[in-house]
């Protein structure tokens, strides 16, 4: 019986906690269209999320470029298709990996932060003090953040998807002998427009999930320290596990 | 101005407010003491409309105002102006640009006037060098008084002062006390100032309530309440462990 009391508690606060993450989006979109648009603290999150981003996506753009180059030719070489490693390395970028583990690399970065940041104006009553004095918190803090991140993952997308082929096209053309013009060529013949827009729209979804959840999450922060430190955990930890399942289901639709 | 009505509120489960009844008169002084947990600061946050009531009524101008939402709150909440127990400044922002932010965000004033009355703010609370410096730079004193300038920004008829001195050294406590009376004569607000500072407050209070567990005790002026014969106010006026308030 315990069981069943234990699993209700359990059914019901996932329910209660999904009800008020709802209502939190709910309540910023309908921010969002009221002017006027907080530019500079906008302009301040592009910068947050996106510029400080920009080395850590070059850096694992490049990496997983290089070992998609080097695992996609051995398994090509099996079927002497050696000649498909372009396109194989730039569908699996721009479709799938570049905006999942672009959206990863940035929750580790930027999400945490988020998170923390609202957490610890939350426990100070910095985020009182805003509607203490008439300014809405949700217009001030929330919708220039999700904002950001709509405007800023596809950016931070399409920088890893081109550095991830130039990575590919150093292992494979460089190094392991694939003819530049193949690589290169074959590419533009497979890769096709809605390819590009379909992993483009994946990284706009994932930038309105990882700001919703680490806002979220940072808002309702606990008390204390370690309250701002169970909600950066929970926010990392529920942002990464939303992108792998809505990838899936984004990509069974769009497929 | 201010009239609190058999105010109930809990907190899972727990009643922190039970039944407070206190009314605040236009341009005083009233600082509610009690205990330390004992709901005062939950009171504050009834009158900033931050949280609701669980039952009874808060008026002010005879205005009921849990009924109050969107924009009709947001001009209850211009009439207010709060200094929070740790000064809640952005710490993003230098001490000049917090004083000035309410300033930039709700009026329509220039540039030019903004920085001016952010100067002479500043001037006032003795910090006209300290504007380039950032919250963490500055001592806890500073940190109060520049919470002081920022919530008299916006010129409000209410001023709330959460603990204003907690954590100073008496000289601080001091100062900011002739601070809050000095701005009070000049400006002429309303303040409810919530303190442990016992006599201290007895000197700029103009009535003093105390607030023990979930209700008010005893309202009177200074001298009444040094006079009280409630050995509760009796006790926690003289700080004398043995008594009706068990230290625990």
């Amino acid at each position: 019986m315990w069981m069943f009391r234990l699993l209700g508690q359990w059914f019901i606060g996932v329910l209660r906690d999904g009800g008020q993450m709802v209502i939190f989006l709910g309540s910023a979109l309908f921010w969002t269209f009221v002017p006027p648009l907080k530019w500079r603290r906008m302009i301040g999150r592009i910068h947050f999320i996106g510029a400080k981003s920009l080395v850590i996506i070059l850096l694992t753009g490049a990496f997983t470029g290089m070992v998609l180059g080097l695992q996609v030719f051995y398994t090509l070489a099996k079927f002497g298709s050696e000649a498909f490693l372009g396109p194989a390395v730039a569908l699996s970028l721009i479709r799938e990996l570049g905006p999942v583990l672009c959206a990863l690399m940035v929750t580790g970065r930027a999400g945490s932060a988020l998170t923390a940041e609202i957490g610890i104006m939350r426990i100070t009553e910095q985020i009182d003090a805003l509607t203490a004095m008439a300014l809405n918190p949700m217009r001030y803090l929330i919708v220039p953040t999700i904002l950001a991140g709509l405007i800023v993952f596809p950016l931070l997308t399409a920088i890893f998807d081109l550095v991830g082929i130039y990575g590919g096209y150093l292992v494979g053309v460089k190094l392991l002998g694939v003819g530049e013009g193949t690589y290169f060529g074959e590419m533009e013949t497979y890769v096709v427009l809605r390819d590009i827009t379909q992993g483009l729209l994946k990284s706009v979804s994932f930038g309105l999930l990882v700001t919703w959840v680490c806002c979220y999450k940072g808002f309702h922060t606990g008390y204390g320290a370690e309250g701002v430190s169970r909600a950066t955990t929970e926010a990392v930890v529920l942002s990464s596990v939303l992108i792998l399942v809505w990838d899936y289901f984004l990509g069974s639709v769009l497929l | 101005m201010v009239e609190i009505r058999n105010l109930h509120k809990s907190f899972r489960g727990q009643h922190v407010l039970k039944g407070v009844d206190l009314q605040v008169a236009k341009g005083e002084i009233l600082v509610i003491i009690g205990r330390s947990g004992g709901g005062k600061s939950v009171l504050l946050r009834h009158l900033m409309g931050l949280v609701r009531q669980d039952k009874g009524e808060i008026l002010i101008d005879g205005v009921e105002i849990s009924g109050l939402r969107g924009s009709a709150l947001d001009q209850l909440r211009e009439r207010f102006g709060v200094v929070f127990q740790g000064g809640a400044l952005f710490d993003s922002m230098t001490v000049f640009e917090n004083v000035a932010f309410p300033l930039q965000e709700k009026s329509r004033l220039p540039e030019e006037a903004i920085r001016e009355k952010t100067l002479t703010l500043l001037k006032q609370v003795g910090l006209s060098d300290m504007g380039h410096k950032y919250p963490a730079e500055v001592s806890g004193g500073m940190r109060k008084r520049v919470a002081l300038a920022r919530a008299l920004t916006m010129e409000p008829e209410i001023v709330l002062f959460d603990e204003p001195t907690t954590g100073l050294d008496p000289i601080m406590v001091n100062a900011i006390h002739h601070l809050i009376l000095d701005l009070h004569r000049r400006v002429g607000f309303t303040a409810v100032l919530v303190s442990h500072e016992i006599p201290e407050i007895f000197g700029i209070a103009d009535r003093v309530a105390m607030l023990h567990e979930g209700t008010v005790v005893a309202a009177g002026t200074p001298e009444a309440i040094q006079a009280s014969a409630n050995p509760v106010v009796r006790q926690f006026i003289t700080g004398d462990p043995e008594g009706p308030i068990h230290p625990n």
